[in-house]
């Protein structure tokens, strides 16, 4: 019969708003920022309504996303940071739209660079986001960040991020990335102690 | 009969491609729509997949590259012509494989080559004022900086600057010698419209009461129905299409030519924004390109996981494609969210495993980027074994048997089987046409042939069709990804250490898959160096709508929108 195909569709809209209620009513209340009810909403169990509010509630992000890198430094014994970056220039060769900026400075005594960058400038409006910087930096000294809340007032000023602003802790690093660090710091000290075998064996 | 056979009648005009890591066959310019009729008629290779050019600058020559296949499938046949660079001409073969129409006008816009006897060669992708042929390699486009990245400024003397402070707006273009911006009329147009079809009204005379007017209507660039920023020259008689042309470019950036001044891993990311809505089979076309130059194979994990991800894109790209079909129908939203639905959860797969929903750069040449992260597997795996099967179901529950979908779309924009083939079209608008052409079984490619899945064919060949063989694909998709989550492999996930700079050999080669808006292709030419002398993209989208114009006619405007949904074209991929 003529019309079967549309009432079966209906039915389907219907069977879609009636478990939006019946969501509703097993969380009665408990449904929105939450993020039991989140994870649950936005699961491969999710039924009736799939929104987020936000930015009342925001998606977790995974371990591996990417917006934007910054630079890991560690707070030596008087409170200063000491970069990871020897500013070998990898991160801007590999980097696809060419918007790092290293400056790379000579010691003024002896003439020999300091494995240490000067300034490091990233250009956000141009970054991609691609990771191969943090991928293929051999110091663990750049890496992405979770932060894509990025807005700001002033293009031409903002947008260009310094070292200063690139700069965060390697605590911050290791909250972002706990999976990721864990498995970097326990190579770091295989490495090490392989050094020091090495050295003893000497 | 085998082509060496036809080596003797071709005698001096017909010679296989001697330089080393090249393949194929040089075709005397004079003789080569002779050859391609000899292997379309003789030899069964039907289906014309790519026509490019290359410049060889240090020959001081341009070569035209096609890659012929036969669409019962098998291994294809690559053949060349060689033409001086100084006023390159090239007969055309739109005659023979009407699918080389936009391609011959892509590389006459970006490479210079005439093609002599082509209908209608004027610039596709770029506009009817610019200057040069910007995939010279002696062309510089306004923001040049240098020709190959890395760029020697960034490091170790960086100093950041924008671009615009040294080249300010305004003194970043080049015009044509005795071009004056500010008076210039667009006498393209002019010329287009001119080149309409226009039925007289007492012609296009079929018995109607009412007599019908001529217009000529412009949809878009900016209409919501074409996804994006592209334009339809539609002449109309009454309500009724008379002749369309598709007009393009809006959103061209010149893609080949940054992955030219680009080093191979560059490429990566950039491959993502061709078809954003299937980055990890962009990915996958073009490791498999440059994985094929380098002689390199992934390990078995890496190949597992390559496919997986390949499937989720398909089923991702499937849902949004009948999502948006709907939409175009006038079911405002609510088909669209419901498939979008499905969509979000296979892209927290993606965030989860690339780091991106979206822009994944998730494949490396010889393996893939990172391992599965814990847990991921078992997601995919309760996705594919039990809710995905379930919500297609309904979707399929929801809209196949709808009346108003029905009559919108059965017997609308019909592409008969012979036409899908002669104009080069590809993936499912190919195979709702009844040619079983999947890549995938055709010339399997990564760890295809192991897997048990059918290729998805329909024989109307309309909208209604296209729908179907997307639908059906969804299922096949979770049928494959059922096998790889059972059987996926412990182990290394890449071969030998991640390298920012691959050696590739010099060489050509072409790597194709089956992506979900049809065949991928990506041809590269390498001399060696860090990086590729030639970038090209098969692109799916672009070449499906040759055959696009043929689709409308006949029907009515708001047809048009409806077979332009079904034949999903994603812009970031037909412009390039």
């Amino acid at each position: 019969m003529y019309g079967i195909g549309l009432i079966k569709g209906l039915g389907v809209t219907l069977k879609h708003f009636i478990e939006t209620y019946l969501d509703d009513i097993r969380w009665l209340g408990r449904r929105y920022y939450r993020d039991e009810s989140l994870a649950e909403r936005q699961g491969p169990h999710a039924r009736g309504i799939f929104t987020v509010q936000y930015p009342e509630e925001k998606l977790p992000v995974p371990e591996e996303f990417r917006c934007i890198p910054f630079l890991v430094y560690e707070v030596g014994e008087d409170g200063e940071r000491l970069y990871r970056c020897t500013s070998c220039g990898i991160c801007s060769k590999v980097c696809p739209p060419q918007c790092i900026w290293i400056v790379r400075s000579n010691d003024p005594e002896t003439g020999r660079p300091i494995p240490s960058p000067t300034e490091f400038f990233i250009d956000i409006d141009i970054c991609m986001n691609c990771g191969l910087c943090a991928e293929y930096c051999p110091f663990d000294a750049i890496k992405m960040d979770h932060d894509y809340e990025l807005a700001s007032y002033d293009r031409l000023a903002d947008h260009i991020y310094n070292k200063e602003r690139l700069s965060k802790p390697v605590t911050y690093y290791e909250s972002i990335r706990p999976m990721n660090f864990a498995f970097e710091e326990a190579a770091r000290a295989e490495k090490e102690a392989a050094k020091e075998a090495r050295r003893k064996a000497k | 009969m085998t082509l060496e056979e036809y080596t003797d009648r071709f005698t001096g005009m017909l010679n296989f491609d001697e330089r080393k890591g090249y393949e194929g066959y040089i075709v005397h310019s004079e003789r080569l729509v002779e050859f391609a009729r000899t292997i379309r008629d003789e030899l069964g290779y039907d289906y014309l997949s790519s026509v490019t050019g290359v410049d060889y600058l240090p020959d001081e020559q341009i070569e035209v590259v096609y890659h012929a296949y036969r669409s019962q499938g098998g291994p294809g046949l690559v053949f060349k012509v060689q033409v001086p660079r100084i006023n390159p001409i090239v007969p055309s073969l739109v005659s023979i494989f009407p699918g080389a129409d936009f391609q011959e006008r892509e590389a006459w816009d970006l490479l210079g080559i005439r093609f002599e006897g082509h209908p209608n060669l004027r610039r596709i992708l770029m506009w009817e004022g610019f200057h040069g042929h910007p995939l010279r390699k002696d062309w510089e486009e306004p923001y040049f900086e240098e020709s190959e990245k890395p760029f020697n400024s960034r490091w170790p003397e960086g100093k950041a600057f924008r671009i615009e402070e040294n080249k300010p707006f305004k003194k970043n273009v080049q015009y044509p010698p005795e071009f004056t911006p500010d008076g210039w009329i667009p006498e393209a147009d002019t010329a287009l419209y001119s080149g309409m079809v226009r039925l007289g009204a007492k012609d296009a005379g079929n018995g109607r009461s009412l007599e019908t007017d001529q217009i000529l209507v412009n949809l878009g660039p900016q209409h919501p129905s074409t996804h994006g920023v592209f334009r339809m020259v539609v002449s109309l008689d009454g309500e009724e299409i008379a002749d369309l042309k598709p007009v393009l470019g809006y959103l061209h950036r010149n893609h080949e030519k940054i992955g030219e001044r680009n080093t191979y891993l560059m490429n990566m990311p950039f491959t993502d924004r061709l078809d954003y809505l299937a980055s990890m089979g962009n990915n996958f076309g073009y490791a498999l390109a440059v994985e094929k130059l380098m002689g390199i194979t992934p390990p078995e994990r890496a190949e597992y996981i390559r496919v997986m991800m390949a499937e989720l894109t398909r089923i991702v790209s499937h849902l949004f494609s009948i999502g948006t079909l709907l939409n175009d129908l006038g079911a405002f939203f609510t088909p669209m969210l419901y498939a979008l639905t499905e969509r979000e959860l296979i892209l927290d797969i993606f965030e989860a495993v690339s780091g991106s929903r979206m822009m994944c750069n998730y494949f490396r040449f010889g393996g893939v980027a990172r391992d599965l992260p814990e847990g991921i597997l078992e997601k995919v795996y309760e996705l594919v074994t039990e809710r995905l099967p379930r919500k297609v179901d309904e979707l399929d529950t929801y809209l196949t048997d709808n009346e108003i979908v029905r009559t919108r779309s059965i017997g609308i924009g019909v592409l008969p089987r012979e036409q899908a083939i002669e104009y080069s079209a590809a993936g499912p608008v190919l195979r709702a046409s009844g040619v079983g052409y999947d890549v995938r079984r055709a010339e399997s490619y990564s760890i295809y042939d192991r897997f048990d899945f059918d290729v998805a064919v329909r024989h109307n060949g309309d909208v209604y069709d296209r729908y179907l063989v997307r639908l059906e694909e969804i299922r096949q998709s979770l049928r494959i990804l059922q096998q790889v989550v059972r059987d996926i492999p412990d182990g290394e996930f890449q071969t030998g250490k991640p390298q920012y700079q691959v050696r590739v050999p010099p060489g050509e080669s072409y790597g194709r898959v089956e992506n979900p808006k049809g065949e991928l292709g990506f041809y590269i030419v390498s001399n060696g160096k860090p990086n590729p002398w030639r970038y090209h993209i098969r692109s799916p989208s672009f070449i499906n709508l040759t055959a696009f114009g043929e689709m409308c006619k006949g029907h009515k405007i708001a047809d048009v929108v409806a077979i332009l949904g079904s034949i999903d074209i994603v812009l970031g991929e037909v412009d390039r």
